[in-house]
């Protein structure tokens, strides 16, 4: 397994934001479904190490995470875009470019990859969101890092776009990446080859979408969430 | 921590303010308008001009203040758009960070204060007996002395109104304590040792010996107690700076 998560314990002003969580995600695409508030983001920065936690471990390829040699082997993207806005595309990816040590040619290849080559030489604080979050994505993408952690990439994104960029991420894991993304959206849980459901600080399905669906006896993951938080309360 | 990423983020700071063009051309031209504008307010005054001891501590003041403000604002805002988050995720050491940024903001400085003594000694006739590259080497040591306290209390900051707070609370009392209104040897006692552990009046006094006739081992000494205060700033503010957050 890629991710190792055991007995996580996070705390935020004296609430357990996180309380014992434990999870395995292996290669392929997996994503991170649950409504704002429940502990995404604060998950998805404990895997970067960023977060600082309060028990339990993390452990990503074989190192705990934070762990100087995984540093430049995670790309993540943040929920806000982490760029310069006062720079241009290229200037911030050579800039992203040298401090991880990659060769500049990774540049130009990331550029497409996002789809952003007509845009190279604009000023990102002038772009649209769309845009500007795909300027964080291609920053991650830089190296080609083995785990990819994204933050809500596709959000407010046009659906042309959003089919684009999940068929990139699937490009990825096919070339042995472990590619984790979350989102608010349960349409995007069909574009997953596993699933994480998670509400309030808890895993409450961890599974293929077709298994999920399956067990809750749903048509669609967001009827299956439903029938998961109510089969929960009773 | 390695001299390509330090450079890289030097680069890039400075990309960024070229990118702010009013920006720049304020830095150069407000430091050289206020030595002017002293010395015209002066100008009617009978007797020996106080523009030619006023000027000197202002010289050293302007790099530190300029500087402490903008790194404070600028390091602030490269916590809140998440891009310092991004960073430290990356195998970037905390040194190359700070100083990248001190580098940078140093030769803008050297800019800077280029100009503001230039004006001062060519047009003004501001009286310098010293050498005027080692005025400018003092000045560009402000500078980073400025950058440095900037970085170092921005990490106590969580928005641009307490970073831009810190002025009156840690820039203020040093400059009135500096030797500019009250020579320091005339102060308090009580002032005058706090005055003895205040950066900026090694800075004023580096700038003082300068144009007065004194010796260059004086101006060496001042200098090494401002380079020692950036050195011992950079090394709290990497203390400060966490790759892991709350």
């Amino acid at each position: 397994m890629s991710i190792e998560v055991a007995g996580l314990v996070v705390r935020r002003g004296g609430r357990a934001v996180l309380d014992g969580l434990d999870l395995t995600i292996g290669a392929g695409v997996t994503g991170l479904l649950g409504p704002s508030g429940c502990g995404k983001s604060t998950l998805l920065r404990a895997i970067v190490g960023v977060q600082r936690t309060h028990g339990g471990s993390v452990t990503v390829l074989g190192e705990p995470a934070g762990s100087s040699d995984l540093r430049r082997r995670i790309g993540y993207v943040t929920q806000a875009a982490s760029v310069y806005d006062d720079l241009t595309l290229t200037e911030n990816l050579h800039f992203f470019a040298r401090v991880l040590g990659v060769d500049s040619g990774e540049v130009d290849r990331v550029v497409a990859a996002v789809d952003l080559g007509a845009q190279r030489a604009h000023v990102v604080g002038r772009m649209s969101g769309g845009q500007r979050s795909r300027a964080s994505l291609a920053v991650a993408l830089l190296g080609r890092p083995d785990v990819l952690v994204l933050d809500e990439p596709t959000v407010g994104l046009d659906p042309v776009l959003r089919r684009d960029l999940w068929a990139l991420f699937h490009g990825l894991a096919d070339d042995g990446a472990t590619v984790l993304v979350s989102s608010h959206v349960m349409d995007e849980a069909d574009r997953c080859d596993h699933l994480l459901l998670m509400r309030d600080g808890a895993i409450i399905a961890a599974d293929t979408p077709d298994a999920i669906r399956e067990r809750a006896g749903t048509d669609d993951i967001e009827s299956a969430f439903l029938a998961l938080v109510e089969g929960e309360a009773r | 921590m390695t001299p390509a990423r330090t450079r890289a983020v030097a680069l890039r700071v400075l990309q960024q303010v070229r990118r702010d063009p009013r920006t720049l051309a304020m830095l150069v031209v407000i430091p050289c308008a206020l030595m002017a504008l002293l010395w015209w307010m002066y100008r009617d005054v009978p007797g020996a001009s106080p523009f030619y001891h006023l000027g000197p501590p202002l010289l050293a003041i302007f790099p530190f203040v300029v500087m402490f403000l903008i790194t404070s604002v600028t390091t602030l805002r490269e916590r809140a758009s998440g891009t310092l988050e991004r960073l430290l995720a990356m195998p970037l050491g905390k040194l190359d960070f700070l100083l990248g940024y001190g580098v940078a903001f140093g030769l803008l400085a050297a800019v800077q204060s280029g100009a503001a003594v230039a004006v001062s000694v060519g047009l003004l006739d501001l009286d310098v007996q010293g050498s005027v590259w080692l005025l400018l080497v003092v000045a560009i040591a402000d500078a980073v002395l400025g950058t440095a306290l900037g970085l170092f209390v921005s990490a106590f900051a969580n928005t641009e109104f307490q970073a831009v707070q810190f002025m009156p609370a840690l820039v203020v009392p040093q400059i009135l304590l500096c030797g500019l209104f009250v020579p320091r040897h005339q102060l308090p006692d009580v002032l005058h040792a706090i005055s003895e552990v205040l950066p900026l009046s090694y800075a004023v006094d580096a700038m003082q010996h300068l144009t007065a006739a004194s010796a260059t081992s004086d101006v060496a000494w001042d200098l090494a107690v401002v380079v020692g205060y950036a050195v011992a700033l950079l090394v709290l503010g990497a203390l400060t700076l966490r790759r892991r957050t709350p």
